[in-house]
């Protein structure tokens, strides 16, 4: 396995400056050996062509997201006028890149809300769920692998009996029912997916940490009298870390996807926009049916991008990490 | 440990999955905001008649007492009445299964049929622009999310060419249901409303197949029984199909277990974009309708078929590859 050969660095690390132990915080030394690992992966993974497209993609929705009220035209959730009832406008305005004369670059939407800045709005949402959902996911996922992987036994029994559970799960029917119990909030959207997708970044950290804790390093450490939690940080988690980063990148792509088919189902945020209540939206009021591609497009294509980076960047570290498949 | 105290271990392990899922259900639906019984109690009820509706669910019982009752029932099978309709669950389950099934089984035998071949080829032809864009594809596939897909597909040749029908399963007024499940699968008709919704599923599920099987060629040709092939003289495609393919083939037979599972249990989306009568589009009606029976029933569906694929796929695992070893 690769990652042997790359993370020794960070283990001999360890024992280089050995010296220098007393000068240097405990902490610190933990974080450095860390960023290390990190480091130097970052350096194999931007030389691929694609993957560096990815991380710019990524980037750029970023940037959208930051300085979403700089680039929206309107307010994303401000109706731009009155339909003749009052309450539903059954007209649209087209959009004025197509040549329409109209304000809105991508026109507006049956309820009277403008699409570009939906869109662009929606770039906060989508981002927020992928991100939070991936670092938590990767987060407790590694945390409950390597406990379970170092401790075995019966810690690792019970450990492994909830993952086990939590496979039986159906994702979308179980987010859905979290989702209605909890009540339609971005938040518990979040949270829904937190709960359950940690299962599959916990079995495979376990797996890897059940086969690093028979090593030579490990049983040396042990014997020099190093506690769980310093075996567990600085010789176990450095070596985990390259699967925590490959689970956490294909994380952000599923709670993306996650967060669009919930809200597309119905169940999303009614206050906050995201391209899946968009994709709803359009829905609901039969935009197929009328022909408004503007309304039900860009959305789609910004999921698919978003979605397809983080799959990118994902199978480029895995790449990294297991060279077989090169 | 042996084979067969493997088997009882993994049983067991199954039931008390099952057992674990309708308890966290149980728990989850009473903790549901919102008060169930306002779907069925009309207001002009007397408040009489209201009482004695909700004693007639068994709302009014001390909680443990409709736990007991509902892992009961749930051994029997049996799911309760619908708040909404008042069917028994069983019957709306047995309704809405077969459809879900019929679109899950056409979309899998496709997608699987194409994955296999086209990973066979690009494992062979590795490093080929070939074997580039397949991947590409594969994971474009898998990244664009299919109820997207299906409303694209819906837009184009639905809303623009007319070429398949908006929603639903069958036309209006063809009869439907009424007819009877096998001859309503057996029309035209009905192939036509499966065709795209089956074809958008297949184009998603094409990719893991795909992907796997072309991983698992890369380990194959490398062994060498392989180069044994060549010696012998045999035909390049011979040693492709014949003697690496189906060598290749073992980790896809597991993996098709488990991803049928979850097919069965993602069906939500793409029924509900394709207004497909299914297992799923019913589930999440349910839930918006606060149809606790019928939500819990369905989910419960949904869980067992994840279940039940798990442990086939693990028992199979042992009987297809003798080197498996138990620990």
């Amino acid at each position: 396995m690769a990652q042997e050969e790359q993370s020794s660095r960070s283990i001999y690390t360890d024992l280089d400056d050995g010296g220098s132990d007393e000068e240097i915080d405990k902490w610190q030394r933990t974080f450095r050996l860390w960023r290390e690992t990190l480091r130097e992966h970052w350096g194999m993974l931007t030389d691929e062509l694609s993957v560096k497209l990815s991380m710019l993609t990524v980037a750029g929705f970023m940037l959208i997201a930051i300085f979403a009220p700089f680039i929206a035209t309107h307010q994303p959730l401000q109706r731009q006028y009155q339909g003749e009832a009052g309450i539903i406008i059954e007209d649209w305005a087209e959009p004025s890149l197509l040549g329409a004369d109209t304000e809105y670059l991508l026109g507006t939407t049956a309820e009277g809300f403008d699409i570009f800045s939906q869109l662009i709005y929606g770039t906060r949402a989508a981002l927020l769920v992928g991100l939070v959902a991936a670092i938590f996911t990767a987060g407790i996922g590694t945390l409950v692998g390597l406990v379970a992987g170092y401790y075995g036994g019966k810690v690792d029994d019970a450990l492994m009996r909830i993952v086990d559970f939590l496979y039986g799960m159906p994702l979308l029917p179980t987010v859905i029912v979290l989702v209605a119990v909890l009540g339609p909030d971005l938040w518990n959207i979040i949270l829904a997916l937190i709960v359950l997708q940690w299962r599959s970044t916990a079995r495979v950290i376990r797996s890897q940490s059940l086969s690093l804790r028979e090593r030579p390093f490990v049983k040396a450490a042990e014997v020099a009298g190093a506690g769980d939690w310093h075996i567990i940080s600085r010789h176990l988690a450095p070596n985990v870390l390259p699967m925590t980063f490959l689970y956490g990148s294909f994380g952000i792509a599923w709670a993306i996807l996650a967060e669009a088919g919930i809200s597309f189902i119905g169940l999303g945020d009614p206050n906050t926009v995201s391209w899946g209540t968009m994709l709803q939206a359009s829905r609901a009021y039969s935009a197929l049916s009328f022909g408004a591609w503007w309304w039900f497009v860009p959305p789609g294509i910004c999921i698919g991008l978003l979605v397809i980076s983080g799959f990118l960047i994902g199978r480029g570290y895995e790449e990294i990490t297991n060279p077989k498949l090169q | 440990m042996g084979k067969a105290s493997f088997v009882v271990r993994r049983t067991l392990q199954l039931v008390a999955t099952l057992w674990a899922v309708g308890t966290v259900l149980f728990g989850l639906f009473r903790l549901m905001p919102g008060d169930p019984t306002s779907y069925v109690v009309s207001s002009q009820m007397t408040q009489e008649a209201r009482q004695r509706l909700i004693e007639s669910y068994g709302l009014n019982d001390p909680l443990y007492v409709q736990y007991i009752r509902f892992l009961q029932n749930l051994v029997q099978l049996n799911f309760g009445q619908s708040f909404h309709s008042n069917q028994p669950v069983t019957d709306i389950i047995a309704t809405y299964m077969p459809n879900t099934l019929v679109l899950m089984l056409s979309a899998f035998v496709v997608a699987y049929a194409i994955g296999i071949t086209l990973g066979v080829l690009s494992g062979w032809y590795r490093g080929s622009r070939f074997e580039r864009s397949t991947v590409i594809t594969a994971l474009t596939a898998r990244s664009v999310p299919t109820f997207y897909v299906g409303l694209i597909v819906l837009w184009i040749f639905g809303a623009e060419l007319g070429l398949i029908p908006m929603s639903g399963m069958t036309s209006l007024g063809t009869g439907g249901q009424s007819t009877g499940f096998l001859d309503m699968v057996l029309t035209v008709d009905f192939l036509k409303h499966l065709m795209a919704p089956a074809a958008v599923l297949a184009f998603y599920y094409m990719g893991y197949p795909l992907l796997i099987m072309r991983s698992s060629m890369l380990e194959v040709l490398s062994e060498d029984f392989i180069d044994v092939c060549r010696a012998k003289g045999l035909k390049e495609r011979t040693i492709m199909f014949k003697h690496a393919a189906r060598n290749a083939l073992l980790p896809i037979v597991t993996a098709a277990a488990i991803a049928l599972g979850y097919a069965v249990g993602g069906s939500v989306l793409i029924e509900t974009v394709f207004a497909w009568p299914g297992i799923g589009r019913e589930m999440v009606r349910a839930v918006l309708r606060r149809d606790f029976p019928v939500a819990q029933g369905t989910f419960i569906v949904l869980a067992s078929t994840i279940i039940f694929l798990n442990f086939v796929a693990d028992l199979a695992y042992g009987y297809l590859d003798p080197r498996v070893t138990y620990d």
